[in-house]
């Protein structure tokens, strides 16, 4: 893959006229709307009222979410922590596409999309400190978000497997013929070598489901390169394999993957079927606070990677069309950090979770069996 | 009352399954327009069409897979593992996923799905269309795992599966499709899956046992009982969650115990039964708990009736221990 993972090849840089159609650019092309300057290098479609704005500050709000949870996390106070610091754009982009009623099924890197939907700051706090107030009662460790409310469906740690469930759940709307509703279907680069990657893609191309798979190629699963992951050209050209298009979008460019993702999730939704979307972006940080990559990589391409920050780019998009100013973003940082610190105030004061939850939800009525170990354990006896 | 097959009693619960809730919808190989390869799913896909009965592409995992997905968004899919041998490209997303999305989410997200599936020997099918794997799947928390052994019990309890909230592995003896038959009630009806089930009042010995060894079972308690020994049988109907109650009472009152199963012999659900019994009931046990099982060899082929606990297996083991002093 080399050149075109480096994200290299075939970048567009014509001059605002029409804008390419991200169909057209295709899988082994690159659609993008905005250059690392912060220059549109394609007329930016009109956008919904402030939605380039409310981008930035998610954005924002996101970097200064992670950094202070992986504080936390070095400081001892949460068990783990992965930050999505560098893809907020592909992140972001493609989660604000989608419409409250649809189902997203997310990868590990997501939970800022949780947030854009409605997620309360408390819950996603919570989680990650796994005490009593959380939702999910500590069962499961952080960054692994569950809210029903905005249909941001639990995930589990095993790479892959939501997508078959993507495709199932999209499936589900066929049968209840909900043709107002689709489903988003998040995955990174090493999870398209898993048998669920092979499974959900043959089904949902069979199926012609209503629905949007999200690609986030950060380039790095744990310490593999995207390289050694697969020998395709691309990513998104893996796709046609399995009938439907394959697209491949500037990850770093918000804008790019708003408007790809919002066209795939109308062709969705309009009957057409799936789309496969590779946002080509890259893991700044670590795969997660377990994780060192100076072991494994030269830190100067991330370093190089760093110059092609999302929010950065962003940033100067919106100051360029009067939109947003250096003191604004002063006043939101500020803001934000403020909402930060109350809400793991009220979250960290919470007590460790009730042993009782030990043996809840496993099924949806305890089983006697349950009881009786429960009853051992709470009364300590030997047997 | 009509006279069903347990295929006939499967087919009938699936038909009303589907009748009765539009959101029950059936998935995985040859189950459309052929049926199934047993027949089990004969006539639902001429009824209710490609969108409720699905023959999918051939991949287990996404058979699996898919079903959780529809299940979690609210629907209650019943996918079809044409043999339980070929269920393991799909383990992870039946272990990962369908037996921990309850638990993982609070209850946020529920995964009530049926995965039906023939198991065990009977019809000559070598290592990969005959194996009993029961103790898999009853080794994961969240799972429900049943395994019916008659016509009526497979009806209801196959009805009780499709509308529990719980995720279930439903094991068919395959042995039993064709080689069962009693009279079944006519419509809706369910089966206590909570409950074990006494296929036999007796007072002399405890025999614990579920699916295709049941009908052996009792032959061969048929045949003790011309001996002078009683038996009593317990067909568990679940072998997670599982009634140790019903177990625990009957020992308490025979003193004797014998698990007869056709999996292979270590760490399988006899040898659950047989230290839960060795736990709660020492006080009354007047003999070692006996188990009687396959072997701790791939299942042959040619060699299926030896590796297969038959009558005269059984026979043996109610023998010995009815008669430990």
């Amino acid at each position: 893959m080399g050149k075109t993972v480096a994200g290299k090849k075939k970048a567009s840089t014509r001059k605002p006229g029409k804008m390419p159609d991200p169909y057209e650019v295709g899988p082994l092309g690159l659609f993008r709307l905005v250059d690392e300057g912060g220059k549109e290098v394609a007329p930016v479609p009109e956008l919904p009222d402030g939605l380039g704005v409310r981008l930035l500050e998610a954005m924002l709000f996101q970097r200064a979410l992670d950094q202070r949870m992986l504080n936390l996390q070095r400081q001892g106070r949460i068990g783990f922590y992965g930050t999505a610091k560098g893809q907020e754009g592909a992140t972001l982009g493609s989660g604000a596409a989608f419409e409250a009623h649809d189902w997203l099924f997310p990868a590990l890197r997501e939970g800022a999309v949780a947030l854009w939907r409605g997620m309360p700051l408390e819950q996603y706090i919570s989680q990650c400190f796994g005490n009593e107030v959380d939702l999910t009662h500590g069962r499961q460790m952080p960054c692994h978000y569950s809210d029903r409310e905005s249909h941001y469906v639990s995930l589990s740690s095993p790479i892959g497997t939501q997508i078959s469930h993507a495709c199932g759940a999209a499936r589900a709307i066929q049968v209840k013929g909900r043709d107002d509703q689709i489903v988003g279907g998040y995955l990174g680069d090493g999870a398209t070598s898993s048998n669920d990657f092979h499974a959900g893609m043959n089904f949902s191309g069979v199926w012609k489901s209503p629905i949007v798979y999200i690609c986030q190629n950060n380039q790095w699963a744990i310490s593999v390169p995207a390289a050694a992951q697969t020998a395709s050209e691309t990513f998104a050209i893996k796709a046609e394999a399995y009938g439907m298009p394959g697209l491949r979008v500037d990850g770093n460019d918000v804008l790019a993957c708003y408007v790809a993702t919002k066209m795939a999730a109308d062709r969705a939704r309009n009957g057409d079927g799936p789309t496969f979307i590779e946002c080509l972006t890259f893991r700044l940080g670590g795969h997660s606070s377990s994780d060192d990559p100076t072991k494994y990589r030269d830190e100067s391409i991330a370093q190089e990677w760093e110059q092609r920050d999302p929010l950065e780019r962003h940033r100067k998009w919106l100051v360029a069309r009067g939109e947003w100013t250096d003191e604004q973003q002063e006043e939101f940082l500020a803001e934000a950090g403020k909402k930060i610190t109350d809400a793991i105030n009220v979250v960290e004061v919470g007590g460790p979770v009730d042993p009782a939850t030990l043996f809840t939800d496993v099924w949806a009525e305890k089983p006697a069996m349950l009881t009786d170990q429960e009853d051992r354990l709470a009364n300590e006896k030997p047997v | 009352m009509p006279v069903m097959t347990m295929l006939d009693a499967l087919n009938d619960a699936l038909h009303i399954a589907m009748e009765k809730d539009d959101d029950v919808v059936m998935l995985g190989e040859d189950i459309g327009k052929k049926g199934g390869v047993f027949g089990t799913t004969a006539g639902l896909h001429e009824k209710y069409g490609d969108m409720r009965v699905m023959d999918t592409p051939l991949s287990e995992c996404g058979i699996i897979g898919a079903a959780v997905g529809m299940a979690v968004y609210g629907i209650r899919p019943v996918p079809e593992i044409q043999f339980q041998d070929f269920i393991f490209p799909g383990f992870d997303q039946i272990v990962s996923e369908m037996a921990k999305m309850r638990y993982r989410s609070g209850g946020q997200y529920t995964c009530p799905m049926v995965v039906r599936t023939p198991s065990g020997g009977g019809i000559r099918g070598g290592h990969y269309h005959s194996q009993s794997g029961e103790a898999y799947f009853a080794h994961t928390p969240g799972l429900r795992v049943i395994m019916p052994s008659t016509p009526r019990e497979a009806k209801g309890l196959l009805l009780a599966s499709i509308f529990s909230d719980d995720p279930v592995i439903f094991l068919e003896p395959k042995a039993l499709y064709r080689h069962s038959k009693e009279e079944v009630e006519e419509g809706y009806f369910t089966v206590d899956m909570d409950t074990a089930r006494v296929a036999r009042e007796g007072k002399d010995l405890t025999i614990v046992t579920w699916g295709a060894m049941l009908p052996i079972v009792e032959g061969a308690a048929a045949e003790a009982a011309e001996n002078g020994i009683d038996c009593e049988i317990l067909d568990m109907r679940s072998m997670l969650p599982w009634d140790a109650n019903t177990v625990i009472e009957s020992v308490k009152k025979t003193s004797r115990c014998i698990a007869v199963q056709e999996a292979p012999r270590t760490c399988s659900f006899a040898s659950e039964i047989a230290a839960t019994v060795a736990e709660k009931c020492i006080d009354s046990l007047e003999a070692p708990v006996a188990r009687v099982s396959g072997f701790d060899t791939p299942f042959p082929y040619t060699l299926e009736h030896i590796y297969k606990p038959d009558k005269k297996r059984v026979l043996g083991a109610i023998e010995y221990t009815a008669n430990w002093e």
